[in-house]
């Protein structure tokens, strides 16, 4: 990465990336750039290649043309994805399981401890409420310990209160790593996010919009994120 | 209880009918024996009956188990090996065009009068359901899964035992139900085919000597034993995928809401 001093250390780098989905080119030409140990948030409208551009960082997709230049990462889907078979200890160490390491149990059980689930270490995911298996699910990316976190809509199937008290948990237990969060909801974006992209048009182009002055995550009632809600859903539904 | 109970009626019912017939057609003892003609018979041939539903039960456990094993196994190559699904499947589909009743006096010619062509014949009929639902389960693993996998870096084989196989156990369950269910025929059809021992050869051997009585008895072992190998395998497969919730058996007992 960068050779002058003014550069920023860069966690994520995308140039030129096209990208198309049945034919049709989702974008073409994107640049991005995630800054190392903050959080990147990005919104727009459904289908417009937010998820196809969070695929291709993650490597689950390959662009068609253009340069990702990323460290590794970790991946938090839409659904929490636990395996019903398995408790919730075996789910936060499903990626040392998959790799055929040598699994560190002090640390999930520790991890589940700290995310308030010292109680459900044994349970099955279906016997957790929708923001605990998140929270599994949030255990289980800490588990990977990568510097690049990719999540994914991560709190849209939880309601309003739990989706509260579910990003105030990841904000502290993701600090100091670099995380891009697709979002769908303006609030979200400007309580988590230290940068917020509005990602529309086909093909896609980015767009960066101003994020109130205050250390996420931010309180809610605050004045200026209330009014910077105000603007970005105005923006977004421009 | 209450499905013990249920069970009870439904014999029953079965009796109360299966005597009406009788009585309604004046049907002949060596036609239709009634069912206490058929209970005296279960008596007083108890012995003979237990021997040859020994055999006969040697034959399908031991078909069960082996067909299960290869069947499974076959499954896993077709799932994990690209040229195995190119070439192996189209040949399996096919060889399910064969009835296995056609296939029954050669199996006794090549493996002889013993348990082997039996036990041969029970392999064939189980293995096909258990490689079908078997295949079908390890091929609609959850794509989620499999990226989350993919973004831990998981071997394709890791996939295969910690995702895969365990995503597709209710669908080899279903396929293992089934596969009990047909298992008794494929080891009463070598029975009928040529053997000396087993309830099918009993059956064939009290029929040609007009023992009809007999053969009734025989056919109310077979059928009682293929039902108990079904339960007790329905239950041990429930036991074994705990995480598969029914909901069938759930909504009965959930009332719809009210609009």
């Amino acid at each position: 990465m960068g050779g002058t001093a003014s550069d920023i250390e860069f966690a994520v780098d995308i140039r030129g990336a096209a990208l198309s989905y049945g034919g049709a080119p989702l974008f073409d030409g994107l640049d991005i750039r995630l800054e190392a140990g903050l959080w990147t948030c990005l919104l727009g409208p459904s289908g417009v290649g937010k998820t196809s551009l969070l695929r291709l960082i993650a490597g689950l997709d390959g662009a068609a043309a253009g340069r990702v230049r990323t460290g590794p990462v970790a991946y938090m889907g839409q659904s929490d994805l636990l395996l019903p078979w398995a408790n919730a200890l075996e789910n936060a160490v499903l990626g040392a399981r998959l790799r055929g390491e040598r699994p560190d149990f002090d640390r999930a059980r520790r991890l589940l401890i700290e995310v308030g689930l010292g109680d459900a270490v044994r349970a099955l995911p279906a016997t957790l409420s929708g923001g605990e298996r998140q929270r599994v699910a949030l255990v289980r990316t800490l588990m990977e310990d990568r510097p690049v976190v990719l999540m994914d809509e991560p709190f849209s199937s939880l309601d309003a209160i739990t989706r509260h008290a579910a990003q105030d948990l990841a904000a502290r237990m993701l600090a100091g790593r670099s995380v891009l969060l697709v979002t769908h909801d303006p609030l979200e974006a400007l309580r988590l996010g230290d940068r917020v992209h509005v990602m529309t048009g086909r093909p896609a182009a980015l767009e960066s919009q101003p994020v109130p002055d205050l250390a996420p995550p931010r309180d809610v009632r605050d004045p200026a994120v209330l009014a910077a809600q105000g603007e970005l859903l105005a923006r977004l539904a421009a | 209880m209450k499905a013990a109970l249920r069970m009870a009626a439904v014999t029953a019912g079965l009796l109360i009918l299966w005597q009406a017939v009788v009585w309604a057609t004046g049907a002949q003892p060596f036609i239709l024996p009634g069912p206490p003609a058929v209970l005296a018979a279960l008596a007083s041939h108890s012995g003979l009956l237990l021997t040859h539903a020994g055999t006969t039960l040697a034959e399908i456990l031991l078909g069960l188990g082996i067909g299960a094993v290869l069947g499974a196994f076959s499954a896993l190559v077709i799932a994990h090996l690209r040229p195995a699904r190119l070439w192996l499947l189209p040949v399996l589909v096919a060889s399910q065009a064969v009835p296995v009743f056609a296939i029954a006096p050669v199996l006794v010619l090549w493996l002889g009068y013993g348990m082997a062509s039996k036990v041969a014949m029970a392999v064939l009929i189980i293995f096909f359901p258990v490689t079908a639902a078997f295949y079908d389960g390890l091929s609609r693993t959850d794509p989620g899964w499999l990226d989350l996998a993919r973004s831990m870096g998981a071997s394709r084989w890791r996939q295969l035992l910690r995702l895969r196989i365990p995503a597709a156990l209710p669908a080899c369950a279903s396929g293992l139900r089934v596969a009990t269910a047909v298992a008794p025929i494929g080891a009463v059809v070598g029975e009928w085919v040529g053997a000396s021992a087993g309830l099918g050869y009993l059956m064939l051997h009290a029929n040609a000597r007009m023992q009809v009585d007999l053969m009734f008895a025989a056919l109310v072992v077979l059928a009682a034993m293929a039902l108990i190998l079904y339960f007790t395998v329905d239950r041990l497969l429930r036991l074994a995928v705990p995480w598969q919730v029914d909901t069938l058996w759930q909504e009965q007992e959930k009332e719809p809401v009210e609009p």
